[in-house]
């Protein structure tokens, strides 16, 4: 059987997406981005360091030409820095598909979804394939696809928490009424949160902090790697029901 | 002689430098990076015939490490 994952008509092998920040080193980033076998992975944009001509750049260790680059926002706190940020992304490499986020909140990097839906629409207008963090409210979740989001990605938990999924109710609806990917950014913890939202119907999962933040961060992407085929495949085959009764498991047929 | 703003510090440059001699004093030909000037994008093409003037604030951003 065919599972095919696609963004916006481009076709992705890994439903595994990796963050590259918080790593210790360049060298570390490429290593577990590798280990992962994600083939998409979100970048920041930011200035130029224009004192040292000869410090390292993320391009250096990641090809785009090999890895999708999905350029983000983070850090951004309104509509017009968030627009900005996307065109000078896009200025860079023709890169149009992008994950749009507006933070509305220093503290819990809870996404501002009032200037989120308004740049969405903005953005979809100019041309953008926009992936939207959002909030994990069902109806929010559908203004954004109705606003021409490709892709929803609705928080797990806080970025950076770890908490792991907080509202498997509120995410199993988004799952059932998005025709777009639904894909869980922010907030997973280890391996197994990222197997719980597979197994729950999601398209795919974002992770930065839950890889960068393990203590040996190329094993933890392997793990998560697994983690998220085998949340598919048990998504795929349909879990058994429950049942509050015991049913044995060896016949009771020729008991001596 | 002209002073700008790149990336927010001020510096001079000599007079009549266009966008692409700004990059190659900072080893940035070739690389990914994007150019605002006074708050407008430049595309590449325009990079060689952009010349910059007194005051001018010039960006230059590129892809770092983010989730």
């Amino acid at each position: 059987m065919k599972d095919i994952f696609k963004v916006a008509n481009k076709k992705l092998k890994s439903r595994l997406i990796v963050g590259t920040g918080k790593y210790k080193s360049f060298q570390e980033t490429a290593k577990a981005v590798e280990a992962s076998g994600a083939d998409m992975v979100t970048v920041a944009v930011r200035r130029v360091n224009i004192l040292d001509k000869k410090k390292p750049m993320l391009t250096d260790y990641l090809n785009p030409k090999k890895i999708i680059f999905l350029p983000n926002t983070a850090g951004c706190f309104n509509s017009s820095d968030a627009l900005r940020t996307l065109r000078l992304a896009r200025e860079m490499g023709g890169w149009k598909l992008v994950k749009l986020e507006v933070l509305g909140d220093k503290k819990t990097l809870y996404p501002n979804m009032i200037e989120t839906i308004k740049s969405t629409k903005i953005l979809t207008k100019e041309g953008f394939k926009v992936m939207v963090y959002c909030t994990d409210d069902p109806l929010l979740a559908k203004k954004l696809e109705d606003n021409g989001a490709v892709a929803i990605m609705p928080l797990a938990s806080p970025i950076g928490s770890g908490l792991g999924l907080q509202n498997k109710v509120n995410i199993s609806i988004i799952i059932k009424q998005s025709k777009v990917p639904v894909i869980v950014d922010a907030g997973i913890g280890t391996a197994s949160d990222a197997t719980v939202a597979m197994e729950l119907g999601c398209d795919g999962v974002l992770i930065n902090s839950a890889i960068a933040m393990a203590k040996k961060p190329i094993i933890m992407a392997k793990a998560f790697k697994d983690a998220v085929i085998s949340g598919r495949n048990s998504y795929l085959a349909g879990r058994m029901q429950k049942n509050y009764i015991a049913s044995p498991s060896s016949p009771i047929k020729g008991l001596i | 002689m002209a002073k700008i703003q790149l990336n927010g510090k001020k510096i001079t440059i000599n007079s009549k430098s266009s966008i692409q001699d700004l990059l190659k004093k900072h080893n940035l030909i070739n690389k990914k990076i994007a150019i605002e000037l006074n708050g407008i994008i430049i595309p590449k093409i325009k990079f060689k015939k952009k010349y910059l003037k007194n005051k001018d604030k010039v960006e230059v951003v590129h892809f770092i490490g983010g989730g």
